[in-house]
């Protein structure tokens, strides 16, 4: 592992330990945050796959339902039909704070008084199956939003999960193993120095000696 | 107050509009990427879009995908279940833990 390029004096010695500190403390909660979204992930994505299932499932079958509605009926008299809801859909969002990952949560109100009929039409130019159509894609509706929320969660969370890996794998693979390597190169050549100086005053004081004699 | 749209061919989504969700039916990918792109720029918050329209307006999905809004999500269209949705899916697990853990014991 290559070392940095420093020059060998105690200051940059003590201000490399600070660093490694800083380092190892900052891996240990890199690391506990990436368990943790990872553990909420883990949830969530079950949650996500089964709330995509049954959606798909259902959702084709209203949609097929609603083909046959169209089969029986005209293009023109089906729009017709659907042109003015009696409902209004929507959908307020509030973005909450999961591990620092902002996600999504929405909640939903159709506007509308309940006791108005929620299909927008007269039953009399339109077929029975275009009733059970619209009725499914309504049981349906609160899952879809769901479905949606879940979806952009799990996704934000695996983006932040791959993002917090990768800073936990530079920590430990590159930024800790740099630094150790580093404050060690530092501490021999210092203790090298020290030897030399150690030497050379003993050398001196032989010659010294000598002279003396 | 954010607002909810459906995009897809129109016999897929004219249903929707008895529920009171904004639908826009569009005849090609063309229309439907200048369609995502319009309704970005509005205060919609969740847009479903029929899978075989998001097949093939892929990267203007994946350039929503960083942004909070619109959440842009795949939904069947009448022809059934292309599994774009699932496939979405499993990309994010196999983001998130590496390996695909959901689906199958295959990778």
């Amino acid at each position: 592992m290559a070392q940095m390029n420093v020059n060998p004096t105690r200051m940059e010695l003590t201000r490399l330990k600070g660093q490694l500190a800083t380092a190892v403390r900052g891996h240990d909660l890199m690391k506990d945050k990436r368990d943790e979204l990872m553990r909420r992930f883990m949830d969530l994505i079950k949650k996500n796959k089964e709330l995509r299932e049954k959606v798909e499932v259902e959702l084709t079958e209203a949609l097929h339902s609603v083909l046959l509605a169209r089969a029986v009926m005209s293009k023109e008299m089906l729009e017709e039909a659907v042109m003015y809801p009696t409902r209004r859909m929507d959908i307020n969002i509030e973005m909450v704070n999961l591990m620092s990952v902002e996600v999504p949560s929405i909640q939903y109100k159709e506007d509308g008084s309940a006791d108005v009929s929620m299909y927008p039409y007269g039953f009399a130019n339109t077929s029975g199956e275009l009733d059970s159509a619209i009725a499914r894609l309504h049981e349906i509706l609160p899952d879809m939003l769901e479905l949606a929320q879940v979806e952009k969660t799990c996704q934000r969370l695996a983006d932040e999960i791959e993002r917090t890996r990768r800073r936990v794998n530079a920590l430990e693979y590159i930024m800790i193993p740099q630094l150790e390597e580093t404050i060690r190169y530092i501490t021999m050549k210092l203790d090298e120095n020290e030897r030399s100086t150690l030497t050379r005053l003993m050398k001196v004081k032989e010659m010294l000696q000598e002279r003396n004699l | 107050m954010y607002k909810v749209g459906v995009i897809g061919d129109r016999d897929s989504v004219v249903g929707f509009r008895s529920l009171g969700l904004d639908v826009f039916a569009v005849y090609n990918f063309d229309e439907a990427a200048a369609c995502i792109d319009t309704l970005a720029k509005e205060d919609y918050a969740v847009l479903f879009v029929t899978e075989n329209m998001a097949e093939g307006i892929e990267n203007v999905i994946a350039k929503y995908r960083d942004k909070v809004f619109p959440i842009i999500t795949p939904i069947p269209s009448n022809q059934g279940v292309k599994g774009i949705g699932m496939q979405d899916l499993k990309r994010n697990v196999e983001k998130a833990v590496g390996a695909d853990i959901l689906f199958g014991k295959e990778g």
